[in-house]
């Protein structure tokens, strides 16, 4: 590890931070603060220090000690907003900013380094290749369901390739966000990189200032907005959205197995994931048997109590819970759980059976520990019924049957897809995470980040030594030289190899 | 539902059928469009030469060329492109399949432009063909005999249940973007792709903007001034100066500029005689707004004419100029120019220069002509564009193994060769696990306990400089 800057230790910073804590602190939205923000990063942008690896290194390993040093306060903060179990803290959301920190420390250099490109012939003395730059000052506007994840891996990439950031996590995750906000600024460079807080309205607002890239998490609507907002100044987005992850269970297929990785996949969290199945379409034949085994799982999870349970979530505010709980009274009937208490915001792990395809739990992204089962009668009414819908950001099959995941995968689109189990493909370093049509545009994780937040520039270096080869180009043009040109510069259909003699 | 609705739906419909997936109609699509070329090459000669006075000798390899090229690259490389790429794996995954399929987008929107309008339009169009896509094209109305012909031939050579030419101008421009795309390709200027995106935002339609802007071309006091006053000159003027890519102005120091202007006026009379007017090898002003926008940046220049300078109305002809003594505020500096003017600004030093492009916008193209390798490389790292060359012009955009495209205002995204199939494909993640090994998965499980997150983190941690486990 590259020894750190000398500084006090964490513990006396934040008694520090304590004791002096006040509005400056808490960089609340504002326009004004955060057009000074903007300038603040631009300025720090110009002085170049972004572009050195050593700089960048040094700011993703500051970011890991971040984690290492305060998991125990990340744990809290996450328990406070959304009661999450430390188990799934640590595993779901700091391990997964690590790796992703390390992954990219591990290959700066290689993805640093020009790419050099297949030259013809002709070209051979010059020098062709793609260079990454960064993009400049980036907004990335995290989401609340996994709040330390969905703000700090897209940092992960914008901070690797080079730029400036303004962070802006959720106020919804509003103790996560408030951490966020303490321990940043004691890490990484205070004039590259700020965290800001602020609701919908300030939304707006921010959106009117000119950023390079923003990447924003959450919902459809708000998607739309940034998108909009972003055509103005013509800046590039990104956008990972939510709405219904599909998950069909064959009736060629080990229920009980099935059953446990859909169980863990829809109640962590307290389902509130944007990559958990939303909903099950199940084959008739194995309905009955699925619910069954969903029910002994849940119960070999959480207990029969799942209230009870310490590995087991709350609903992050009362307007949630409110949506949850109105989806679940209006839907189908239910099956397992049900149980709710307002004052905890807890909704028991539910699901819900005899669902038709107009409920309200069909037609909204649900967001909560619940899981709706459609009966279908075939894989293809599965297919149907998916293509009918807006294209999703995961996609889910449990089957035996080969040719069944191979049919699901060929003739639907998705952002992600995953055949026999769900989330994991989110979660791997090497696979680009993102949606598709609704569920979004662009992806990110891994070198994917990186490369999200750069720009690739072409660049040919020619010298005028050879001046020989580009003299059939010029004007006064004739009818030999344009005969040459064309059977030189042609690209053959029999051969691989092609000739480029402009 | 509108005739643009119905377009669009019949090509969904098609894409539905999945008849574009099979490689082998893909490229027998490709196959057509490089027969609509190579059996059409006169008429399409014939069409630009009545849009843009273009020479034959420039249709036929910066059009033709370029086109059959690109259809043919694809054809070649196909397979590859079309094979789900594996990823590394981690060890808990050594079981499972993991990779990334690549699968077209559906039905997308091609906007051409008006001074390349065969290549702007085919070079886009091979991109989503070979991707699997359908596609509505809308050629641009300004170059309308090319258009008209293309609006013509594509529905000849190609599956019409597939692909649509759709005609028109602002007006019908507007009312296709209200239709839902997959993916809309967009090639112009920077107030249209503004609406251009801002529709798209509507159905949340991811965007390709090929945009410009004013591209410097540094000339730097170790290069070689006759060499240099040669590729400068075919750079610019070439297809009368309206080219994206084409160096829109000079950034020299007084020196250079005393050196680089004979050798210019040299170069010209060289490549287009003492009466560029009369030669055959020299374009004209696509249409009578645009050359009385350039010839009005011309007379409300603050600069001198050094060369050329002479306009015809009636032949949209303005003559290869350069102008000097130009500052930063001109007009002429203040958009860009599209045209054949080569405005020449002089700066001290390098890093005169440098500030002076970092001040502006982000152009498609920087280029810089030296002899010094410490000095290309300084210019490349300090500063930012769709694409660098040095030592030449629009050269680097004829790469088919680079990505061209914009960045900043001059674009989002990017294509060619490869990269067209990238830019009009999803790439999906795909994870296929069995239901062995549960065994494995129990650690995951609630009710959770120490015990198992310790077993899970040693399983799962990436370490510096050692291999991924998850």
């Amino acid at each position: 590890m590259l020894p750190s800057p000398s500084s006090p230790s964490p513990a006396r910073w934040f008694r520090t931070l304590r004791r002096t804590k006040s509005t400056e602190q808490s960089s609340k939205l504002s326009l004004s603060v955060c057009t000074e923000l903007l300038r603040k990063s631009r300025e720090a942008l110009a002085s170049g220090r972004t572009l050195r690896e050593e700089f960048r290194l040094s700011q993703l390993e500051a970011l890991v000690r971040m984690l290492v040093e305060n998991e125990d306060e990340f744990v809290d903060v996450l328990h406070k907003d959304l009661h999450k179990p430390r188990f799934e803290t640590v595993l779901s959301e700091l391990i997964l900013v690590k790796n992703e920190a390390l992954f990219a420390v591990n290959n700066l250099k290689k993805w640093m380094n020009p790419e050099y490109v297949a030259r013809s012939l002709v070209t051979s003395l010059d020098e062709c290749f793609v260079v990454s730059e960064p993009l400049g000052v980036v907004l990335i506007i995290g989401s609340w369901s996994s709040p330390v994840q969905l703000n700090l891996v897209p940092l992960v990439g914008a901070v690797a390739a080079g730029n400036c950031v303004i962070l802006k996590p959720s106020e919804i995750s509003s103790h996560t966000t408030e951490l966020l906000q303490r321990l940043i600024p004691s890490y990484l460079d205070t004039e590259c990189y700020h965290v800001i807080s602020g609701g919908p309205s300030d939304l707006t607002d921010l959106l009117e200032l000119k950023f390079d890239h923003i990447f924003y998490t959450g919902s459809r609507a708000t998607g739309q907005q940034v998108m909009q907002a972003a055509a103005r100044s013509l800046t590039p987005v990104t956008l990972v959205l939510g709405g219904k992850n599909p998950c069909y269970v064959d009736r060629e297929c080990d229920v009980g197995i099935a059953a446990q990785r859909i169980a863990w996949a829809r109640f962590h969290n307290a389902g509130q994931s944007d990559v958990a199945p939303d909903f099950v379409l199940c084959h008739t034949d194995v309905q009955a048997r699925l619910i069954l085994a969903l029910r002994s799982c849940l119960l070999q999870f959480y207990g029969p109590e799942p209230r009870h349970s310490a590995s087991f979530g709350r609903l992050v505010n009362a307007e949630l819970f409110t949506h949850v709980r109105d989806l679940v009274l209006a839907s189908g009937k239910v099956a397992v759980g049900g149980e709710m208490d307002e004052a905890e915001k807890y909704i028991a792990p539910t699901v819900l059976t005899d669902v038709l395809e107009s409920d309200p739990a069909m037609q909204q992204e649900i967001r909560g520990p619940v899981l709706p089962i459609m009966t279908v009668y075939s894989a293809d009414e599965a297919i149907n019924y998916i293509r009918r819908k807006e294209k999703p950001l995961c996609l889910y099959v449990f089957s035996s049957d080969r040719k069944v995941i191979s049919n699901m995968m060929t003739c639907t689109s998705s952002g992600s897809f995953c055949a026999n189990d769900s989330v994991l493909q989110s979660m791997m370093v090497m696979l680009p995470f993102g949606g598709v049509g609704a569920s979004g545009m662009g992806s990110y994780h891994g070198r994917c980040s990186f490369n999200t937040f750069s720009h690739r520039k072409s660049c040919v270096l020619r010298n005028t030594r050879v001046e020989c080869v580009t003299y059939l180009r010029y004007p006064p043009y004739e009818d030999r030289s344009l005969s040459l040109m064309m059977w030189a510069s042609s690209l053959s259909r029999r051969s691989q190899a092609w000739c480029q003699i402009l | 539902m509108s005739d643009y609705g119905a377009i669009v739906q019949k090509l969904r419909d098609s894409f539905g059928t999945r008849k574009t997936r099979p490689a082998e109609f893909r490229i027998s699509q490709l196959n057509s469009i490089v027969k609509l070329l190579r059996e059409n090459e006169g008429a399409i000669v014939e069409a630009l030469e009545r849009d843009l006075r273009k020479p034959k000798f420039e249709t036929m390899i910066s059009e033709i060329s370029m086109a059959i090229n690109e259809a043919n690259y694809a054809i070649n490389h196909l397979a590859s492109w079309m094979k789900p790429e594996h990823v590394e794996k981690s060890l808990v995954m050594k079981f499972d399949e993991c990779f990334i399929r690549k699968e077209p987008l559906g039905v997308v929107l091609i906007i051409g432009a008006w001074n390349y309008p065969v290549q702007l339009v085919l070079v886009p169009l091979i991109g989503a063909i070979a991707a699997g896509n359908c596609a509505v094209v809308k050629p641009s109305e300004l170059s309308d005999s090319t258009s008209s012909l293309l609006t013509e031939l594509l529905p000849k050579y190609l599956d019409q249940s597939c692909f649509s030419v759709v005609c028109g101008g602002a007006k019908e421009t507007t009312e296709l973007l209200e239709q839902r795309f997959d993916h809309i390709f967009y090639t112009g200027g920077v107030s249209v792709a503004r609406s251009v995106m801002r529709a798209a935002s509507c159905h949340l339609t991811p965007v390709t903007l090929e945009l410009g802007g004013k591209s410097p071309a540094l000339v730097e006091g170790s290069c070689d001034v006759t060499a240099t006053a040669r590729r400068l000159v075919w750079a610019r003027f070439f297809n009368a100066g309206q080219s994206c890519v084409a160096p829109d102005y000079v950034l020299c120091s007084p020196e250079t500029r005393r050196l680089l202007l004979p050798a210019l006026r040299d170069c010209i009379t060289q490549l287009y005689g003492t009466e560029p007017r009369e030669s055959r090898d020299f374009g004209r002003i696509i249409n009578q707004r645009h050359f009385e926008r350039i010839r009005d940046l011309l007379s409300n220049s603050q600069g001198r004419v050094e060369i050329g300078g002479e306009t015809e109305e009636g032949e949209r002809y303005i003559a290869p100029t350069v102008l000097v003594d130009v500052s930063e505020s001109d007009p002429v500096m203040q958009e860009e120019i599209f045209g054949p003017v080569l405005p020449i600004l002089t700066v001290e030093s390098l890093e005169e220069a440098i500030n002076f492009i970092n001040r502006r916008e982000k152009p498609l193209a920087l280029y810089l002509y030296t002899g010094d390798s410490k000095v290309v490389t300084k210019v490349m790292e300090c500063t930012s564009s769709g694409g660098f060359c040095s030592n030449d012009g629009l050269v680097h955009m004829t790469v088919i193994t680079l990505p061209f495209g914009g960045v900043g205002s001059s674009g989002v995204g990017r294509y060619h060769g490869r990269f067209s199939f990238d830019t009009f494909s999803h790439q999906r993640s795909c994870v296929l696990r069995g239901f062995g090994l549960e065994w494995a998965n129990q650690l995951r499980y609630p009710p959770y306990s120490e015990q198992k997150l310790e077993r899970l983190l040693q399983a799962t941690q990436e370490r510096k400089w050692s291999c991924t486990l998850l």
